[in-house]
């Protein structure tokens, strides 16, 4: 069949699915989606529309990024417009069919909005939102939209059409394409990308290599999995592309073997390529070859650092090399490797599909186009989200985002992952881009953005982050294995109340050490969450050390548990719930806390009823009376 | 459980690169790597013992006693932590009476902390045999795993 053919029948099929004459279900099935209970759905909506002799087309879709609203289903009737369900239950599924589908009703409580350029009366257009109006969708243009494992449908949405351009155009040409576009790796530190694939395709040395890094281990980050699970042919044919114009024959993917979803769809959307000769030999009929192979990663968060990740793919323990050389130069077998990031091969790929202004008339000067985040802690709507470099954490968090749910307000965001820091309420007008991040202390990193109100304390944060950093440590190198300890130890110290006035100057300059010392990325960047936090949150810090307090009531040795004479009416739900019986009191009498036995298990702060909320925590250290 | 190793090493060219893969797919097999299929990978992909020891043990992913039929995988994420994690950990140590990292003697669960596992929308959450639980509280906790622990303390 020759492309046009292909792209002819892709088209028909996706105009016959969207604009046909059967209903259309689709379920947003990413991993997301599936852990809030989505192929349950699925299977209810399959057999409800057996039952109820539906005829319709059923797809799975990726993630559209409103994780706060999964399970999400799209319906649509013949001849109108998509329409998106959020929070739909089994339970919801025929109410929802009989309603939609037959008689041509809304369920309105569950609308989210409608996809297509027609209206129904009184549903919004889904992108017209509050939580989707100030996003720009590029590289998540397709995710929740398409079905990733059908590559008819990434054709009919331009897919591969970047590949064929890139094809009939030199490889210098399509380096300076990328050049044009102002990308710049999205994996954190924000290399231009062009340069690396330059200097890596005037490197000597044959054969080259091309590395996909998708070993995404940032705590809070999952930009790169829905990427993978909702659009994965991007990813190849973004791959493809770099391959050409580095001059490379083989590419690898190292992905986390955590994302299972993510890998499943990448080897299915891999041999699909190939089926269609968008892989393989002679490519799209021209000289070029090119494959592509899979590598698990086995659970190491240094295998992100791109010489750990080159050692891990070719079996060997994870552990980084200094640079130089760089792994443009001498990478994997000590050939001349490119690694970029997911998302920065993905938006390769829309770039060469859409034209460079597509891309790069958004973001600020220095930092071109748009970034995909991915929004969580304490906000109300968590989600994967992509705006314009240089929006500010305020429209992220509070109009994007809608803001802490609950009573307590907005404290702080950590950027970065373990490698970031901690952004205050001060901060909010913050633009977010590279530059404007690294000088607030933090990184944009890969993209995780972890809100945390009132109730989160920063030194229980700082401590969290510097622990998992010194477990991750790869123990090669003295500053990042001992200091990474060493700061972790006065943490402890501080967070059990036996915190010392000198700690937070030792804290600092440990800190400053093991910046400087350290061999790769991880050490480097391992003091960040506790340096940030001892910049924008100094009082926390004393209040734990000199006052004994963690106003934030996290730390357990710096609060504890009282029960209010007035509010307690004597339930005993506290007193039968208490593991160490150190409650006492007679039946409808307020209780007391024996507090020289409270292990402060918190059972009777959980136990004792809303409508009562006689159990409180006190910040301080307890007084024995 | 059938030993398929030397099969499962036929899929493999005996190359360095090919460990880690050989591992994962040995432990899925198994369940878990034990000493004596180390030496059988050694041998296989002409790589001393020591090396295949060295990399099994430097990555978290490897198990070397077997899992509990139902496995519970905390994540310890940032979102999980600052949505209460410690709190759920220690609820289901306390539920079926092991400590994260081990396995219970009767082979019933086995418990251990994993990095993120990207369903921080879900937060706080843990995996059971691949199935993710997500929103949890002590209290939902407490109902999914109650009478699990044998020795009840109460």
């Amino acid at each position: 069949m020759s492309t046009d053919q292909i792209y002819l029948r892709a088209a028909d099929s996706w105009r016959e699915l969207f604009s046909g004459s059967k209903p259309l279900i689709m379920v947003g099935a990413a991993t997301c989606g599936r852990s809030a209970g989505a192929l349950n759905v699925m299977k209810a909506v399959r057999e409800e529309t057996g039952m109820r002799n539906i005829d319709c087309n059923i797809r799975e879709v990726g993630c559209i990024g409103l994780c706060y609203a999964e399970p999400v289903v799209y319906i649509s009737n013949p001849g109108e417009p998509l329409v998106l369900y959020g929070k739909v239950s089994t339970g919801m599924v025929p109410e929802l069919l009989s309603r939609h589908i037959e008689n041509k009703q809304l369920l309105k409580e569950s609308v989210l909005g409608s996809i297509g350029e027609k209206r129904l009366d009184g549903v919004p257009d889904l992108f017209d939102t509050p939580v989707l109006k100030p996003q720009v969708r590029k590289v998540l243009n397709n995710c929740g939209i398409i079905d990733p494992e059908d590559i008819d449908h990434y054709l009919a949405n331009k897919g591969y059409s970047g590949l064929i351009k890139a094809l009939g155009i030199p490889p210098e040409d399509v380096i300076e394409e990328i050049r044009e576009s102002g990308l710049r790796g999205r994996g954190g530190a924000g290399f231009p990308t062009w340069k690396k694939w330059q200097y890596c395709r005037e490197a000597e040395g044959e054969p080259k290599y091309l590395v996909c890094n998708a070993d995404e281990g940032d705590p809070g980050a999952f930009m790169n999995r829905s990427l993978l699970e909702g659009d994965p042919h991007a990813m190849i044919e973004g791959l493809v592309i770099a391959g050409y114009a580095i001059g490379a024959g083989q590419a690898y993917i190292y992905c986390r073997a955590e994302y299972p979803l993510a890998i499943e769809r990448i080897n299915k959307a891999i041999s699909q390529a190939r089926d269609y000769n968008f892989l393989g030999s002679r490519i799209c009929n021209t000289d070029f070859d090119f494959d592509i192979r899979v590598k698990e990663g086995a659970g190491a968060f240094v295998c992100g650092e791109e010489t750990a990740l080159i050692a891990s793919i070719e079996g060997k323990r994870g552990m980084p090399r200094p640079r130089p050389p760089y792994p443009a130069l001498s990478g994997l077998w000590g050939r001349p490797t490119v690694i970029n990031n997911v998302e920065t091969i993905c938006l390769v790929a829309k770039i060469m599909q859409n034209g460079v202004s597509w891309f790069n008339r958004y973001g600020t000067e220095k930092s071109r186009g748009t970034k995909s985040f991915s929004l969580v802690g304490n906000i109300k709507n968590t989600g994967l989200i992509e705006v314009p470099l240089g929006t500010t954490l305020r429209e992220i968090i509070f109009d994007i985002g809608g803001g802490t749910p609950g009573t307590d307000s907005f404290k702080a965001v950590q950027t970065g992952g373990p490698s970031g820091g901690c952004v205050p309420a001060g901060m909010l007008d913050l633009g977010v881009d590279y530059e404007s991040l690294t000088q607030a202390g933090t990184i944009m990193g890969s993209g995780g953005l972890v809100v945390m109100d009132q109730g989160s304390c920063m030194v229980d944060v700082a401590r969290y982050f510097l622990d998992f950093a010194q477990k991750e440590s790869c123990g090669k190198c003295i500053p990042c294995r001992l200091g990474t300890k060493q700061m972790l130890a006065i943490l402890d110290d501080i967070v059990h109340g036996k915190g010392t006035p000198g700690d937070i100057d030792l804290l600092e300059k440990t800190g400053e050490a093991v910046k400087k010392g350290s061999l790769c990325g991880l050490g480097q960047t391992a003091p960040n969450p506790v340096l940030t936090t001892i910049r924008y949150f100094r009082d926390e810090y004393e209040s734990h050390i000199i006052d004994h307090e963690c106003k934030a009531k996290v730390c357990r040795a710096l609060y504890y548990y009282k029960i209010i004479q007035e509010k307690c009416v004597g339930c005993q739900s506290c007193y039968h719930g208490c593991p160490v019986e150190s409650i006492t009191g007679e039946p409808r009498k307020p209780h007391a806390i024996i507090q020289e036995y409270c292990l402060k298990c918190g059972i009777c702060f959980e136990r004792c009823p809303q409508r009562f909320s006689a159990v409180d925590r006190i910040p301080g250290k307890s007084v024995i009376l | 459980m059938k030993d398929n190793i030397d099969e499962i090493l036929q899929e493999f060219q005996p190359k360095e690169e090919e460990l880690i893969p050989v591992l994962q797919k040995v432990q899925v097999s198994q369940g878990f790597i034990s000493l004596p299929a180390m030496s059988r990978i050694a041998a296989y992909l002409n790589i001393p013992e020591s090396k295949v020891f060295s990399v099994a043990t430097f990555y978290e992913q490897f198990r070397f006693v077997p899992k509990g039929k139902k496995h519970i995988m905390l994540c310890r994420g940032t979102a999980c932590h600052v949505k209460n994690a410690p709190r759920i950990l220690e609820e289901i140590e306390k539920q079926i009476g092991i400590k994260s990292g081990e396995t219970g003697e009767d082979g019933e669960f086995s418990l251990e902390e994993v990095a993120c596992i990207g369903a921080c929308s879900l937060a706080p959450c843990i995996v059971v045999n691949d199935e993710v639980k997500g929103n949890l509280t002590p209290q939902t906790v407490r109902r999914m795993f109650r009478n699990s622990n044998i020795k009840d303390d109460k």
